[in-house]
């Protein structure tokens, strides 16, 4: 409350040491390779943030970010370059990255729609995999530009979502998420008797092509070589930056509080004008474009898809970061993609128990911290803004 | 045009839930600038007669004309485009958003819903959103000065009183013709109820253009506010005029207390 009646905005030097902080803890993670090392710096970052919540060092943190997010976002993209730039050479650790900053822009997608519209999509994997199998039909049987091909990577999972959207505006809640599922598992089976898009063995997507330059060539300048991930890295985080501002701008406008209404009081919506069912379909079509550009892009990285790659089990995952990271707070779900999938893939000891990991995670965030790791502030349309 | 005599006019409504008559064949108007009260026991098809109107509820048989325009099967969207709004029995308030978010729901029709306005021309945005803020300032501060200050926080933490009053800055924001109040005492005490009505009066005073339709238990706020009366029993009208009038009919106080053996 005293945060609000404040008048003059919050310094920006708590939010910078955190953001350095956290871009030196995240880059030795991603450095580490012993296992003993990476469970001892899992543990020390979980101590070193339980501390600092006891502390009361984590609220002029959060203050800062809420006042001036433009200036932390910036610099955010900043150090996500530096982490970039030092793994250079390195093409597992920058494939890692470029997986987090895409499945990012697919929960920002899935956010839209369950977060604000309170549409929940238990297909987010199966639109996910739709952008991955149009690159791999584009860039393979034609020459449609590969930037062009993100687009319609969007669409389609946009086009192919809308045949939902009978079903999940005729149902609520619960109901609606079973249709999704059953299109999840309606959408695997097509693609594994399809011929055309190479049934349970998949497709090979060849990679992205811009200006001529081949993506899946290693970069050499003079002497500095460069893994040939670094293309894909600087799209993605482009892509990132996109999709994040959208949403930002789309929650802090009244499309944003449009959506809140619906999903808190259908009936008071209603009451006051909203026209619930365009609201809902613009929310469930903007979300599975931008799930659907962040799939062709993974597919064209990735240079392969198969019907399995695309399961109900990923739309889990892609849910449990909605639930993890905080619903309707895009910073809380870049942290949760960054956990959910770096963890795992560090922790080769657990690979096969990830989903037990995932499940215990999930577990015990609804119970000690229901809202997420970083809940969903109350709106602010201006950050700064002052009265 | 001669100068319009009936702002709502209902005629002959029904509104069936299964095999019962929530309203039957209601006739009911009100003047422009009156304050309407509604009156009966529980269960007389008062809060029906509101979700009818409102297009919450189809209805079954007859019609409600408003300004002339009839509005019987309209949707709740177009209903409230016309002129109208309402407020609930129970406080239907979104608790987690901003109190400034809540009253904002009320005034949809005059916001800008465009796509492109809201994601990209941010600088109109930001005007829309001061001019916006300006108006809910100054009508809560009608209401309740103290939560001017509080306008970017949770409705959630607000004791009752306030729930009652935001709600009624919800309705009243895009400048309704008429209002109507679903139970504005539930919840409350006497001396908040009072205080809420005298605000109502205030804002309806200084915009000259106001209809009221009051749902209400406390018959104190009737005889107070209203000009006219209208009673209903298992969703019909057995009573109409004054307050006095109506509370001296003996029908009505049979219905209210039972008939005497």
């Amino acid at each position: 409350m005293a945060e609000a009646r404040q008048k003059t905005s919050a310094p920006l030097w708590p939010g910078l040491a955190a953001l350095l902080l956290a871009t030196a803890y995240v880059g030795t993670m991603l450095a580490a390779e012993k296992q003993r090392t990476i469970i001892a710096l899992l543990g020390f970052g979980i101590a070193a943030i339980l501390l600092a919540g006891w502390l009361r060092l984590l609220e002029p943190v959060g203050r800062s970010f809420a006042d001036r997010e433009d200036a932390l976002g910036a610099l955010s993209i900043a150090a996500t370059l530096a982490i970039g730039g030092y793994f250079r050479e390195d093409h597992f650790v920058l494939l890692l990255v470029v997986t987090v900053l895409l499945y990012s822009v697919a929960t920002l997608g899935l956010n839209i729609q369950f977060g604000y519209a309170g549409v929940l999509n238990f297909a987010g994997a199966s639109f996910f995999g739709i952008g991955a199998y149009t690159s791999a039909v584009l860039n393979t049987y034609s020459t449609v530009p590969h930037l062009l091909v993100l687009l319609i990577g969007g669409l389609l999972a946009a086009f192919i979502g809308s045949l939902l959207l009978l079903p999940v505006l005729r149902t609520r809640g619960h109901y609606a998420a079973v249709v999704t599922i059953a299109f999840a598992l309606l959408l695997k089976t097509f693609l594994e008797v399809s011929d055309v898009l190479g049934g349970p063995q998949g497709m090979q997507v060849p990679g992205m092509k811009l200006l001529g330059w081949s993506f899946n060539d290693n970069i050499t300048i003079g002497r500095l070589s460069l893994s040939f991930y670094m293309s894909y890295f600087f799209v993605s985080l482009l892509l990132l930056v996109a999709a994040f501002v959208l949403v930002r701008r789309l929650e802090r406008s009244w499309i944003g509080l449009n959506l809140d209404a619906l999903r808190l009081d259908e009936t008071a919506a209603r009451c006051f004008g909203l026209n619930v069912a365009r609201w809902k379909i613009i929310a469930f079509l903007l979300g599975n474009f931008l799930i659907g550009i962040a799939g062709a892009l993974f597919g064209m990285v990735g240079g392969f898809v198969a019907p399995n790659n695309y399961t109900f089990a990923d739309s889990l995952i892609l849910v449990s970061i909605l639930l993890l990271g905080g619903i309707g707070n895009p910073w809380g779900l870049i942290v949760a993609t960054l956990i959910v999938v770096v963890v795992p893939e560090k922790l080769q000891t657990i690979q096969e128990y990830r989903f037990l990991l995932y499940a215990s995670l999930v577990i015990a965030v609804l119970l000690f911290r229901p809202e997420g790791l970083l809940p969903r502030p109350v709106r602010r349309y201006f950050p700064g803004w002052r009265p | 045009m001669a100068a319009l005599t009936k702002l709502l006019e209902v005629r002959s409504l029904s509104k069936k839930f299964g095999g019962v008559l929530a309203l039957d064949r209601l006739d009911l108007s009100v003047a422009p600038n009156d304050i309407l009260g509604l009156i009966g026991p529980n269960g007389s098809g008062k809060t029906t007669f509101f979700n009818v109107v409102t297009g919450i509820y189809p209805a079954d048989a007859g019609s409600v004309i408003f300004e002339r325009v009839d509005i019987t099967q309209a949707a709740s969207r177009t209903v409230y485009r016309a002129g109208i709004s309402r407020t609930f029995q129970r406080s239907r308030l979104c608790l987690s958003l901003s109190i400034f978010d809540n009253i904002m729901i009320g005034n949809h029709k005059r916001l800008n819903q465009g796509l492109w306005f809201n994601l990209m021309r941010r600088s109109d945005f930001k005007r829309q959103f001061e001019e916006s803020y300006q108006a809910a300032r100054t009508l809560l501060d009608v209401f309740e000065p103290r939560l001017c200050d509080r306008i970017f926080e949770p409705a959630a933490g607000l004791p009752m009183i306030d729930r009652r009053r935001i709600e009624i800055c919800r309705a009243l924001i895009n400048e309704p013709r008429l209002l109507l109040l679903d139970e504005p005492s539930a919840g409350m005490t006497h001396e908040e109820t009072n205080e809420l009505m005298d605000d109502i009066l205030q804002v309806r005073d200084r915009k000259k253009n106001l209809t009221i339709i009051i749902v209400e238990h406390e018959m104190g706020v009737i005889e107070r506010i209203t000009d006219r009366c209208i009673v209903l029993n298992f969703g019909r009208k057995i009573a109409e005029g004054p307050y006095r009038q109506v509370a001296a009919d003996k029908q009505v106080q049979e219905a209210y207390l039972g008939v005497a053996l």
